[in-house]
C-alpha cells in the first residue's frame, strides 16, 4: 500500500433536494504524489468541482473521505488554498490588502511586519502583479485579478493548491501568459496541484496527470493518464509533438466517447418511444 | 476616493475645458442643463403666482412668491433686530456693573443671563440639531440590531413580524406615549434638555430606524457565497469574519438605508415640533396658524420652503457621503 501525499478514498457526496437526495459523486478514489501536477477533466456539471470543495473541506463526503499526509481533512483551512473562479477578490482592498489578509491570518506570530511585507510582495512579484500592488479590483482587468487570486493562494504556503477553472473566465492570450506564469511557479516552488479545467490543451500542457471524470450525476473517475513530457514544456514546440498530440487525442476520445455512449442510450428509447406512439394511432 | 480627489470632482469640467478648449455640443449641454430647470422654475412661479390671486381665504390671499419674498425679509430683519437688543441688553449691563464698581470697589456685582426671544434662524437652528440628534440615536439602534439579524436566519425571523408592524407607525400616533413616558422618566428640577425636545428627538427615532436597520439587515445577509469561501479558507474567527469581511461589504446598503432615514426624519420632525412644542421649525409653523395674522400665510410658505430646501441639503449631504464611502463602482448612486 503506497501512502500517497494526498489520498482520496471511496468518496461519494449526496445532496439533499425536494426531489430526494442527489448522488452528485460516486466512489471517488485518487492518489496524489507530493509536487504533482493533477488536472480534472471532464463535461459541465459533472462534478469536478464538488470534488474539489471536498478536498478543500468545503463540502462533507457523504462517504469515504480524504487523507493529507496522514491526517483527515474534515474543514477549509489556508493549507489547502484555493484558487476559485470568479476571483473572489475582496473589492473594497487593493490586490496588496488582499494578499495581507491571508498572510496575515496564516503567519500571525511566526512573522514579523517587515517578513510579511517581503513575503507579500515576493508573491505578487511572482504573478507578475508587482506594478498593480495598489490597485483595487475594480482598477485591474479579469486575468490580473486571477493572478492576485493566484498570489493570495501561494502567499499562504499551502500544502496543496486547488484551482478551480481558475482561467475560464479569460481571454485565450491571457490564459497563455497565465498558464505560462503557473507552470514558471510550479517549477520554482514543486507545489502540489489540482486544477479542474475544460480545456484540453491546458490540461496536458500543464500537468503530470490528467483525471478524465465520467458523466453525472453519480459521477466517478474513469480514467486516468499519466503525461510523460519533459519538464520545462514549451507550447509552441510542443504543437509539432507528436507525444504531446497523442495524448490530445486520448482526452478528446475519452470526453467524446462518454458523450456518445450516453446519447445511443437516449437514442435507443427514442425509437421504442416513436413506434409504440405510431401504433396508437394506427 | 480620497477627500481630495472629492473635492476635484466639481472642478473636473472647468479644468477640462482649460485644458481642452470648449465645444459646440459641451455649450449646448450646459444651457440645457442651466436653463430647462431655470425655465421650469419661471413658469412654476408665474402659475403660482397666478393661483395666489385667485385663491382668497379668511386670512387674505394664498400668498405667492411676491407675498413669500416680502416675508422673508422680515424675517430677516426681526432676526437681525432681536440680535442688536440683545446686544444692547448686555453692553447696558456691563456699564451698569462697571458704574458699581466705579463707585464701590468692593460693592457685589451680577451678571445675568438674558433670554432672548427665539427668532426664526434660531428655530432653524434647532430643528436641525434635533433631527441630528433623533438620526444618530436611531443609527446606533438600527445598524448593530440589522447587523445581528442580517447574520442570523433565525433572529430575522423571530423579529421579522415586529418590525414589520411597528414600521408603518405614524409619528403622530406615537407622540401621546412618548409625552407621556417622557414626562413620567424624566422628572428633574434643572433639566438639562427641555421635555420637549426629548419628546421630539424619541419620536423622530422610533420613526426613522427602521430603513437603516432593513438595509443593514440586507447588505449584511447578501454577502456573496464565494467571499463567505475565502473567510472559511482563511479559517478567520467570527468576530473577524464580521469586521473584516461582512460589515464592509454591507456598508454601501448600511449608507443607502442611512439617507432613507435622514429623509423621513426630517418630515416627522416637523410634525413631531408642532404637537410637541419644541421651539423649532415645526413650532414656528403652528404659532403662525395660531396668531392668525395677514403676514402668518406668507410667513408659513416661507417656512414651508425653507423645510424643503433643508430637506434637500440633507439629503445631499447624505448622498455625499454615500458615494464616498462605497466601493461597489458598478452600482449608480445619485
Amino acid at each position: 500500500m503506497k501512502n500517497y501525499f494526498l489520498e482520496i478514498t471511496e468518496a461519494s457526496i449526496e445532496f439533499p433536494t425536494p426531489k430526494g437526495p442527489f448522488k452528485a459523486l460516486d466512489k471517488i478514489n485518487l492518489g496524489i504524489d507530493q509536487g504533482e501536477f493533477v488536472s480534472l477533466i471532464g463535461h459541465s456539471g459533472c462534478g469536478k468541482s464538488t470534488v474539489l470543495n471536498i478536498v478543500a473541506g468545503l463540502y462533507q463526503a457523504t462517504e469515504g473521505g480524504v487523507i493529507l499526509e496522514g491526517k483527515e481533512v474534515n474543514e477549509p483551512g489556508p493549507e489547502r488554498a484555493v484558487v476559485f473562479q470568479n476571483h473572489s477578490l475582496l473589492p473594497w482592498l487593493t490586490s496588496y490588502q488582499n494578499v495581507e489578509l491571508a498572510v496575515k491570518q496564516v503567519f500571525k506570530g511566526s512573522k514579523t511586519k517587515a517578513e510579511m511585507k517581503d513575503w507579500i510582495e515576493h508573491n505578487l512579484t511572482l504573478v507578475h502583479m508587482e506594478h498593480a500592488m495598489h490597485k483595487r479590483p475594480d482598477e485591474i482587468s479579469g486575468g490580473m485579478k486571477q493572478r492576485v487570486g493566484i498570489a493570495r493562494a501561494l502567499a499562504m504556503q499551502p500544502k496543496v493548491l486547488l484551482m478551480d477553472e481558475p482561467f475560464g473566465a479569460l481571454d485565450a492570450l491571457t490564459r497563455a501568459h497565465l498558464q505560462d506564469s503557473v507552470m514558471e511557479i510550479q517549477n520554482k516552488l514543486g507545489n502540489t496541484v489540482i486544477m479542474i479545467t475544460h480545456d484540453v490543451d491546458e490540461a496536458v500542457l500543464l500537468s503530470d496527470r490528467i483525471v478524465m471524470m465520467t458523466n453525472g450525476p453519480a459521477a466517478t473517475i474513469g480514467e486516468i493518464l499519466s503525461i510523460d513530457l519533459e519538464r520545462p514544456r514549451n507550447r509552441l514546440s510542443l504543437a509539432d509533438d507528436p507525444q504531446y498530440n497523442h495524448y490530445r487525442s486520448e482526452v478528446l476520445r475519452f470526453l467524446n466517447e462518454k458523450q456518445r455512449k450516453v446519447e445511443s442510450f437516449e437514442e435507443a428509447k427514442n425509437k421504442s418511444e416513436k413506434t409504440s406512439t405510431s401504433s396508437k394511432v394506427a | 476616493m480620497s477627500i481630495a480627489a472629492v473635492l476635484k470632482q466639481p472642478l473636473k469640467p472647468l479644468l477640462t475645458i482649460y485644458d481642452e478648449g470648449i465645444t459646440r455640443d459641451q455649450i449646448s449641454n450646459f444651457l440645457k442643463a442651466l436653463g430647462l430647470p431655470i425655465i421650469g422654475l419661471l413658469i412654476f412661479l408665474f402659475l403660482w403666482q397666478q393661483a395666489s390671486n385667485s385663491i382668497v381665504t379668511s386670512l387674505g390671499n394664498f400668498p405667492g412668491p411676491s407675498e413669500v419674498a416680502t416675508q422673508f425679509k422680515n424675517l430677516v430683519a426681526e432676526h437681525k433686530e432681536e440680535r442688536i437688543k440683545n446686544e444692547k441688553k448686555y453692553d447696558r449691563q456691563r456699564i451698569r456693573n462697571e458704574k458699581k464698581l466705579a463707585n464701590d470697589p468692593n460693592a457685589e456685582i451680577t451678571w445675568r443671563e438674558y433670554k432672548s426671544r427665539v427668532t426664526f434662524f434660531d428655530q432653524i437652528g434647532t430643528s436641525l440639531f434635533t433631527v441630528l440628534c433623533g438620526f444618530i440615536v436611531a443609527t446606533i439602534i438600527a445598524i448593530p440590531v440589522g447587523i445581528i439579524i442580517g447574520l442570523s436566519a433565525n433572529t430575522y425571523a423571530a423579529i421579522n413580524p415586529i418590525i414589520q408592524t411597528l414600521k408603518p407607525v405614524s409619528p403622530l400616533a406615537w407622540l401621546p406615549l412618548v409625552t407621556m413616558v417622557v414626562s413620567a422618566v424624566y422628572v428633574s428640577d434643572d433639566p438639562a434638555v427641555s421635555k420637549s425636545f426629548l419628546v421630539s428627538m424619541i419620536t423622530v427615532s422610533l420613526c426613522c430606524l427602521w430603513p437603516t436597520m432593513i438595509n443593514t439587515a440586507v447588505g449584511v445577509a447578501g454577502v456573496s457565497k464565494d467571499l463567505n469561501n475565502v473567510s472559511q479558507v482563511l479559517r478567520l474567527g467570527w468576530m473577524t469574519h464580521v469586521r473584516k469581511i461582512v460589515i464592509p461589504f454591507a456598508i454601501p446598503m448600511i449608507f443607502t438605508g442611512m439617507r432613507l432615514s435622514i429623509g423621513i426624519a426630517w418630515m416627522v420632525l416637523i410634525a413631531a415640533e408642532m404637537l410637541a412644542q419644541n421651539p423649532g421649525l415645526g413650532k414656528f409653523v403652528w404659532d403662525e396658524f395660531q396668531n392668525g395674522s395677514s403676514n402668518s400665510l406668507g410667513r408659513i410658505m416661507v417656512a414651508i420652503l425653507v423645510i424643503g430646501l433643508l430637506g434637500f441639503l440633507l439629503d445631499r449631504l447624505m448622498l455625499t457621503i454615500q458615494q464616498w464611502v462605497s466601493w461597489d463602482k458598478s452600482a449608480i448612486v445619485r
